[in-house]
């Protein structure tokens, strides 16, 4: 098989694996001051999310790093291209990441609400520029010609932002609380695992006309016949998701959102392939998986290094979640109903 | 002001900030995991004491070190596009292998190691720290093997139709002399400091409990001995460290005479090619004239360390410069000379310093001695950012020394920058990075003095009671970091409305 596809599909495959493990990560911040209304809940949702959110993010280091090697021009037009939105998720990332992490080292509350709320907005930020930043992609944005023949992304914030690419936005938003409030009724016992209930049935219709709106401008935007199915998946596992919920059968509702981030991230890539960046402008410029590749020696080095190390990182990733499969509960909460107001 | 001049001011400050926490990093995970074994073997508990203490303050650095690494990862994409696009073919492949075979290792088992005090096997447990640590030393390599081939760039060619780089031998690439020269070099300053940091941490807790400050509760008494053997172990791994710091030091001083030596010849302001060379000990240059006013001198050191020979020759930064033109075209080809001569001398001076006091130590604790003077401690502390701030100053010089190349002979910094980015952006980054990182940096040192000051009995409580009973401790011991039982480290007595949690 052609090389540099099979390195498109694996850039898609690290993308997809971030998109669904940090997608819940995401989630469950974006929730924290939502369902996590005393101290011990909080600790609850960010114990559930402790153990793997670092190693969630390093499939976004991993995908980065693969675009670097396999497709540089793609790498480099794209990031320099999205300057600043770039600079907005590289800046939650890092607040969310030192909030997480030194959340529980000062005993004081006006510390820890300081700490959730970088949380909360390291975790949104990300989470609505990565669907503006892909929605974009699949649109296509003025580029000029670049040094070494390769065009170079030109874009203002008014090419950046539109109604597709704001509905990208809020739809991956809407759908990582989503799959975070799936994965706490999953993880979860006591007032959260409720709560968290309560909202995934609730959001799962929004999220689902979202999605479908979403698909259909993508699939409008973009002719291919594939991503048709690919797209009704998504949409079919979402609402899977919601009965599945629904009916308590939380490890079913799970593995459903996950499969329809999953779907979104095959529908977005699926209408790329084999375009990486399209030009708006030029078309000449536009740049494609054969034209970006890195010479074959590369890429045949590249998939041997991957074809080694990417199974046993799924393996020690996979035992990791073995082991914290437990529920999390909160110490001072019996299975007591939930004080006044439900959420 | 354009671009370009602020694309580099914030790939150096948020590359040197990175570094800051990288080395600490690298040391002290596998210092922790060696007292770690040390507890498994043996079974006594101020080893464990001694783990889960290092390990908090070492958890607090990681965390830091991460999300700065980030940004190195995106920032070559979105400042250096050009240069990206042109090395991406060979650059990229190191640093996606960084990714797939050690940062995955490095955060899932520290993830792993943090919440599975109580969920793995005490082997298991321990095998996961030690994972981590490879993890972090593995990085390491990646990274400054692409690194070393900006320096040195080998097993490549340039493609005639697209000007891009084309790799051609990976085997060259990760076995570069430059790569593994760097690596000894790097990885023996980062457990110096590693080193440093143990022997700060235990010299400022021995210091406080002989002369207490104001509001320091009595430390339990296990914590003298402790402290004490820390220290040793610490002077231990600065020594040895610092011997290989010095020895790989030399030999990549070779190597930039022989691949760089524009970089060589700055670092000494040596302008004139010299048969046998002297190594200058203070010198007043005049970059104009190309020329120093005043240059003092130690007879034919430079030759011995640039060729391993006293009567060698080293080339003068002119001369290089005159062949530079003739090979590269006109152009100035120096970099900026006084930045790198004194580099040069801080990396040195600060950082060997640091060794000797490390050297001087082991010495002055020699069998169960301690010194009596409050400033000996003192020193032992200072040591430590004297050692970071030579650390800096290696890269200055390493990175500075390249200018004004990107990759040697390759690709010139001012053709590396995006064109597509404007100054306004990178104001913007360059500006919020610096003040993000300023804050964090506040942040982070304060996190670490309040668990130092709080001690090891915070961290896993002493189970006949701390003999002070008005201070602080929670119940229970502490399953290592996890939202479990941390608490406030200093003081703070009455409030104790946290559960322990939970069970999982
Ligand atoms: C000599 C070692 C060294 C050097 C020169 C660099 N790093 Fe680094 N980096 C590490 C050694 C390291 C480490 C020790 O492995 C870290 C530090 C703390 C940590 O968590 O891992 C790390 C973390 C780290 C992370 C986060 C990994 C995670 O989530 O676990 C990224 C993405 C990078 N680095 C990327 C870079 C890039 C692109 C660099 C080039 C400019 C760079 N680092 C310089
Ligand atoms: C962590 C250790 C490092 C430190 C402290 C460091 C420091 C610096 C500094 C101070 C500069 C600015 C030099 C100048 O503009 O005059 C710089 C530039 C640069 N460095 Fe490094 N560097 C480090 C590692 C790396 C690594 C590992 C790479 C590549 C893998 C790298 C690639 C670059 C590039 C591309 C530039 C920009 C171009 C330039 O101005 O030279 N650096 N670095
Ligand atoms: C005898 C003492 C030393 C000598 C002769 C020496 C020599 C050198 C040389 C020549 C370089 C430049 C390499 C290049 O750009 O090609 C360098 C870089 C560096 N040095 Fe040192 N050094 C010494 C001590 C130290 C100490 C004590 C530290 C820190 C504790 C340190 C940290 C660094 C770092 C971090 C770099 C940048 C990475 C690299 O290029 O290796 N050095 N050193």
């Amino acid at each position: 098989m052609d090389l540099p596809v099979v390195w498109f599909v694996a850039v898609a495959v690290l993308w997809t694996g971030y998109l669904v493990l940090e997608g819940f990560d995401f989630g469950v911040g974006m929730l924290v001051r939502v369902l996590g209304r005393r101290e011990d809940d909080r600790r609850v949702m960010l114990g559930a999310i402790g153990p793997v959110w670092d190693g969630n993010e390093v499939w976004l280091i991993a995908a980065v790093g693969a675009m670097f090697a396999a497709f540089p021009a793609w790498y480099a037009s794209m990031f320099s291209g999205f300057y600043l939105p770039v600079l907005a998720v590289l800046l939650g990332l890092i607040v969310r990441g030192v909030a997480l992490e030194y959340r529980e080292k000062v005993e004081d509350p006006r510390w820890r609400a300081r700490c959730d709320a970088g949380i909360t907005a390291g975790s949104f930020l990300p989470a609505f520029v990565w669907g503006l930043v892909f929605a974009n992609l699949v649109r296509g944005l003025p580029m000029v010609p670049g040094p070494m023949g390769v065009g170079v992304v030109d874009a203002g914030f008014t090419d950046l932002v539109d109604g597709y690419a704001l509905l990208g936005g809020v739809l991956t938003v809407a759908l990582f609380v989503l799959h975070g409030a799936v994965f706490l009724t999953l993880k979860t016992d006591g007032p959260v695992r409720h709560r968290a209930r309560t909202l995934a049935v609730r959001m799962a219709v929004p999220v689902l006309v979202l999605l479908a709106g979403f698909l259909g401008a993508t699939l409008y935007l973009r002719e291919t016949t594939w991503t048709v199915w690919a797209a009704l998946a998504s949409v079919a596992a979402l609402a899977l998701a919601a009965g599945a919920v629904h009916r308590g059968r939380e490890g079913w509702a799970f593995t459903a959102t996950a499969a329809t981030v999953a779907g979104l991230a095959v529908v977005v890539f699926g209408s790329l392939f084999p375009q990486l960046l399209v030009s708006t402008t030029d078309p000449a410029l536009t740049l494609d998986v054969a034209g970006a590749a890195s010479a074959p020696y590369t890429l045949t080095v590249m998939s041997w290094v991957a074809v080694v190390f990417l199974p046993l990182v799924i393996g020690y990733q996979t035992w990791s979640y073995w082991v914290f499969r437990k529920r999390l509960v909160g110490e001072r909460v019996e299975p007591a109903p939930e004080p006044a107001g439900r959420s | 002001m354009d671009p370009l001049d602020l694309a580099r001011w914030q790939f150096g400050i948020t590359t040197i900030y990175h570094f800051l926490f990288v080395p600490l990093t690298i040391g002290l995970s596998v210092i922790v995991a060696a007292l770690q074994t040390a507890w498994v073997r043996t079974g006594r508990e101020d080893y464990l004491r001694a783990t889960k203490f290092f390990g908090k303050l070492f958890l607090i650095n990681f965390a830091m070190g991460v999300v700065t690494g980030i940004v190195q990862e995106f920032q070559f994409g979105m400042n250096w596009s050009a240069y990206s696009t042109f090395v991406g073919d060979v650059f990229g492949a190191p640093l996606a292998m960084e990714a797939l075979v050690a940062f995955f290792l490095e955060s899932t088992f520290i993830g792993l190691w943090i919440f599975g005090w109580d969920r793995l096997g005490k082997r298991v447990h321990l095998a996961c720290i030690w994972a981590a640590a490879i993890g972090s030393n593995l990085s390491a390599y990646f990274i400054l093997a692409a690194n070393a081939w900006m320096r040195n760039p080998v097993g490549f060619e340039v493609d005639p139709v697209t000007g891009r780089a084309r790799l051609t031998d990976i085997g060259a690439v990760l076995g570069n002399d430059q790569a593994w020269s760097t690596y000894l070099h790097v990885v023996s300053a980062a457990f110096v400091i590693a080193g440093l940091f143990v022997v700060a941490v235990s010299a400022y807790k021995l210091m406080r409990s002989r002369w207490p400050g104001r509001g320091d509760a009595a430390p339990h008494e296990s914590e003298h001995p402790m402290f004490r053997r820390t220290l040793r172990a610490g002077f231990l791994v600065t020594a040895i460290a610092g011997a290989l710091v010095a020895v790989s030091g030399d030999h990549q001083a070779k190597l930039a005479a022989t691949y760089e030596p524009m970089k060589l010849a700055g670092a000494e302001a040596l302008w004139e090619t010299e048969t046998p060379a002297g190594f200058s000990l203070f010198a007043v240059g005049d970059i104009e004239g190309s020329r120093n006013h005043l240059n003092v001198q130690v007879p034919a050191v430079l030759s011995f360390l640039a060729t391993g020979d006293l009567g060698g020759t080293v080339q003068g930064i002119n001369n290089i410069q005159a062949q530079y033109e003739q090979m590269y075209g006109p152009g100035d080809y120096r970099p900026n000379i006084a930045v790198l001569y004194w580099s040069f001398r801080l990396m040195m001076g600060l950082g060997m310093s640091g060794v000797a006091v490390a050297v001087l130590g082991l010495w002055l604790t020699r069998r169960g001695r301690l010194p009596d003077n409050r400033w000996m401690y003192r020193v032992a502390i200072a040591a430590l950012p004297a050692a970071l701030t030579a650390n800096i100053f290696g890269w200055v010089l390493t990175e500075m020394g390249r200018q004004p190349w990107t990759v040697h002979g390759e690709l010139l910094t001012a053709a590396s920058v995006s064109p597509g980015v404007s100054l306004t952006e990178v104001a913007i980054s360059l500006t919020a990075f610096t003040a993000l990182y300023g804050v964090l940096a506040v942040v982070e040192f304060r996190l670490l003095l309040r668990y130092v000051k709080a001690g090891p009995g915070h961290v896993m409580p002493y189970l006949d009671g701390p003999p002070d009973p008005e201070s602080e401790h929670e119940s229970g011991p502490d399953p290592g970091d996890g939202p479990g039982g941390d608490g406030e480290p200093t003081g703070a007595p009455g409030r104790d409305d946290r559960s322990p949690v939970f069970t999982y």
